[in-house]
C-alpha cells in the first residue's frame, strides 16, 4: 500500500487549481456589470449583478429577430446533446451488434472502414455533408443538426469491444432458451451494456453539447442556435455601445458549461465503471 | 423425455477439417450417456449439434420421434448445462430460471411452480432473489442446472458442467447431478474429458478420439476390456500401462523376460500388452516376474504408485502403502488380466475375458485372493 504524503495533496491541489481558477474567474466576472468589466478586466470577487445578468442572459430576446432567449438557446443545445447522444448509442450499438453476431459478407471489412472513420474529423466531410443535407432541404431542422453526425466510429468500436467480451455461451443459453435475435439483444445485451451506454453517453453529449462548426454551418434561423454560438453572437451583435456586455458573455459560458459538468457529475460512477469494468 | 438417435454424423468445418467424423450413437429413453476423450476429440462439437448450436454436416439427429437437423436450437427441447455456467449476469436467479419459459409463452402460475420446484431439488431457494455474481460458484452451477430442469426438456445435455468447479465441490456435484437425473429419468448426454467423471457418471460411455468413435460401452465393460490402446490408455487413473512385447509359442516376451500364457494367444508377433497398474503386484518367490527399476515414488496414501521401467519401457505399479520399496522390485505378471492390443492399429486383439471362459483357467492363478483389483 502507498501511504498518502502531503507531497501528493500538493500536486492534486496545484492540479485542481490549474484546472477550476478559470472557471472562478469566469464565474466571478460574470456578476459584475460590462462597463466595470471593462475597466477593471478580469476579476476573482463577487459583483453582485448575478441575478440580474442571469435572468438578462436567460430571458432577453435578443439576436437580429429579437426573438431569440438564452434559455431558447439552452434548449437547443440541449436537443442537440441529447439527440447526439441517444442516437450515437442506438445506431452504434445497433451497427456493432451486427458486426459481432451476425455472419454476413465482408463483415470484417465494414468493420474496418467504420474504424477507419475515426482517424477522419468531422471537418473533412463537411461540406459534402452539408450539400446532402441541403439537398434534402433540411437545413435549418433539427433532423438536419443531428441525423448527420450520428454514425459513431468511436461507439461502434466500444460496442463492437464489448460486445466481444461478452461470452458466446450467454448467446446459446439465449438461444436454448428461445430468444431469437431481437430479444437476446433487448433482454440480454443491452441490460449488460448499461455502464457502456452511460460512457458513450456522456462522451457524445459533450460532444454534441459543444459542436460550434457543424450548427453553424447547418442553421441561419436564429430560432435554432445553440449556446456555443450564442456567446459569439453576443460579442458581435450587442457591440454598439462600444462596451461589449462581456459580464453576459461569461454568463452564457457559465451557463454552457452547467449541463455537461452536471452529466459528468452524475454519470461519473457508471462511467468509471463501464471504461474499466471487464468483469460482468 | 426422449431416445436420441445420432446417425452417422459428421461435422466438416469450412476448410475442410473434419471435426466429427461419421459418429453414431443410440441413446435410449433416460440414458445417461458420457462423450469422453481428449480437448479437440469432437465430443463438445457432437453435443452441439445435438442441440442444435452447430449445423449438421452429414447425418441425422433424431430427438424422440423426429429428426432435428434443421429444427432451431429451441425447438429441439433440450436443456444445456455450460461450462462457465452462462448465467444472465443481470437477471435475478429466479429470472434465470423463468427467462426461457417465459420465451416460451408460459402461464406466471406454472412458471412460479416449475421454479419453486426446482429451487427446492436444488436447494437454491434462499438465493432467488440474488444476482448469479453473488453466488458461489457451486451455487451458480445449481442455478445452470435449475434452468435446464424447469424446462422439463426431453434431454439434458452437459458440456462439462463441473469443470469450473474445485475438486472437493466437484465430486458432491458429480453424486448431485447423478442422483437427479435418476429422479427425472431425462435423457443425458454429458461431455467431459475427465475420465473419472466418465466412469461415476455414465450408464454407457462412449470414448471419442480424433472425431471417431473409439468404443461405446458400460464403464466397467469399457475399464475391463479397452477396445484399443488409446482407451486403455484414458480410462482409468493411473493410465493401463503399455509395453511393446511379442507373443510365441503360448509365451510373451518382453525384452529378455518371457512369460508363459495359460491361455494360447490368438495372436503371434509383435504386440502391445497393456497392463493395469492395480493388477501388477510384488512377486513372491518362485513366482514368473518381471525385474522392474524404480525410478520414483507417488504416495497417495491407500496406495503408493510406483513408477519405474521394465527393460527400458515405462511402467507404473499400485502396490499397497505397506508394501517393501527397493531399487529393483521384482513384479508379478497376473497372465490373466493381460491386455493384448495389435502393434500396428492399437486394436484389441484378442475377446475380452469373459467371467465364464477365462474363469477356467483358475488354477493359473494361485493368488487369485491377492489379484481382486479395488475397484
Amino acid at each position: 500500500m502507498h501511504r498518502t504524503r502531503i507531497i501528493d495533496h500538493v500536486i492534486l491541489l496545484i492540479g485542481a487549481f490549474i484546472m477550476v481558477t478559470p472557471v472562478v474567474v469566469a464565474f466571478m466576472t460574470s456578476t459584475h456589470d460590462a462597463a466595470d468589466i471593462h475597466r477593471n478586466g478580469l476579476s476573482l470577487t463577487w459583483g453582485g449583478h448575478f441575478a440580474e445578468t442571469y435572468e438578462t442572459v436567460l430571458t432577453r430576446e435578443g439576436g437580429f429577430t429579437g426573438k431569440v432567449t438564452g434559455f431558447n438557446m439552452m434548449m437547443n443545445s440541449m436537443i442537440l446533446g441529447l439527440g447526439f447522444a441517444v442516437g450515437k448509442i442506438v445506431l452504434s450499438m445497433l451497427a456493432a451488434y451486427a458486426i459481432v453476431y451476425f455472419r454476413f459478407p465482408l463483415a470484417t471489412f465494414f468493420f474496418w472502414v467504420i474504424f477507419t472513420t475515426l482517424l477522419l474529423p468531422l471537418e473533412v466531410r463537411i461540406l459534402p455533408s452539408y450539400e446532402v443535407m441541403n439537398a434534402l432541404k433540411l437545413t435549418n431542422t433539427y433532423t438536419g443538426l443531428i441525423v448527420p453526425l450520428l454514425a459513431s466510429a468511436t461507439g461502434t468500436f466500444y460496442f463492437r469491444q464489448f460486445f466481444k467480451s461478452v461470452p458466446d455461451e450467454l448467446l446459446e443459453a439465449a438461444r436454448i432458451d428461445g430468444a431469437g435475435p431481437f430479444k437476446f439483444f433487448i433482454d440480454v445485451l443491452v441490460p449488460l451494456s448499461r455502464t457502456m451506454m452511460a460512457a458513450i453517453f456522456i462522451i457524445m453529449f459533450v460532444y454534441g453539447w459543444n459542436q460550434y462548426l457543424w450548427p453553424t454551418l447547418m442553421t441561419t434561423d436564429e430560432g435554432f442556435f445553440t449556446l456555443v454560438r450564442g456567446i459569439k453572437q453576443i460579442l458581435l451583435v450587442w457591440v454598439g455601445s462600444n462596451i461589449p456586455d462581456y459580464n453576459e458573455a461569461f454568463a452564457l459560458a457559465i451557463l454552457a458549461m452547467l449541463p455537461p459538468v452536471m452529466i459528468v457529475v452524475i454519470f461519473q460512477r457508471w462511467f468509471i465503471k463501464g471504461l474499466t469494468e471487464s468483469d460482468k | 423425455m426422449a431416445a436420441i438417435y445420432i446417425a452417422e454424423v459428421s461435422k466438416i468445418y469450412t476448410g475442410g477439417v473434419e471435426a466429427v467424423k461419421s459418429v453414431s450413437i443410440d441413446i435410449a429413453d433416460g440414458e445417461f450417456i458420457v462423450l469422453v476423450g481428449p480437448s479437440g476429440c469432437g465430443k463438445s462439437t457432437l453435443l452441439r449439434m445435438v442441440a442444435g448450436l452447430e449445423t449438421i454436416s452429414r447425418g441425422t439427429v433424431t430427438i424422440g420421434p423426429r429428426v432435428v437437423n434443421t429444427v432451431d436450437p429451441a425447438e429441439r427441447d433440450v436443456a444445456m448445462v455450460f461450462q462457465n455456467y452462462a448465467l444472465y449476469p443481470h437477471m435475478t436467479v429466479y429470472e434465470n430460471l423463468a427467462y426461457g419459459l417465459r420465451n416460451r409463452k408460459t402461464p406466471k402460475v406454472e412458471i412460479d411452480a416449475r421454479v419453486a420446484e426446482a429451487a427446492r431439488m436444488l436447494e437454491i431457494e434462499p438465493y432467488l432473489d440474488r444476482k448469479p455474481r453473488a453466488l458461489s460458484g457451486g451455487q451458480r452451477q445449481r442455478v445452470a442446472m435449475g434452468r435446464a430442469i424447469v424446462r422439463k426438456p426431453a434431454a439434458f445435455l452437459f458440456d462439462e458442467p463441473l469443470s469450473n468447479l474445485d475438486a472437493k465441490l466437484r465430486v458432491s456435484m458429480r453424486g448431485e447431478i447423478k442422483r437427479l437425473q435418476k429422479r427425472l429419468g431425462t435423457t443425458s448426454l454429458y461431455v467431459t474429458h475427465d475420465q473419472l467423471e466418465a466412469m461415476t457418471l455414465a450408464d454407457r460411455l462412449v470414448v471419442l478420439n480424433g472425431g471417431r468413435i473409439e468404443q461405446i460401452g458400460r464403464p466397467l465393460d469399457v475399464y475391463h476390456a479397452p477396445a484399443s490402446t488409446f482407451v486403455a490408455s484414458f480410462i482409468g487413473s493411473p493410465a493401463m500401462n503399455l509395453v511393446k512385447g511379442t507373443l510365441a509359442g503360448g509365451r510373451l516376451h518382453i525384452g529378455t523376460h518371457a512369460i508363459d500364457l495359460d491361455h494360447s494367444a490368438s495372436a503371434e508377433g509383435p504386440v502391445t500388452v497393456g497392463l493395469r497398474a492395480e493388477d501388477l503386484r510384488l512377486a513372491s518367490a518362485g513366482e514368473q516376474a518381471l525385474l522392474f527399476r524404480v525410478a520414483y515414488v507417488e504416495e497417495l496414501g491407500a496406495q503408493r504408485l510406483v513408477h519405474g521401467t521394465v527393460e527400458e519401457q515405462e511402467l507404473t505399479i499400485a502396490l499397497p502403502p505397506e508394501a517393501p520399496l527397493a531399487n529393483e522390485l521384482a513384479i508379478a505378471v497376473p497372465i490373466d488380466r493381460l491386455h493384448f492390443f495389435s502393434a500396428e492399429n492399437g486394436s484389441r486383439l484378442h475377446r475380452p475375458r469373459g467371467t465364464g471362459v477365462a474363469a477356467g483357467a483358475a488354477p493359473a492363478r494361485p493368488q487369485a485372493v491377492n489379484l481382486e483389483p479395488a475397484l
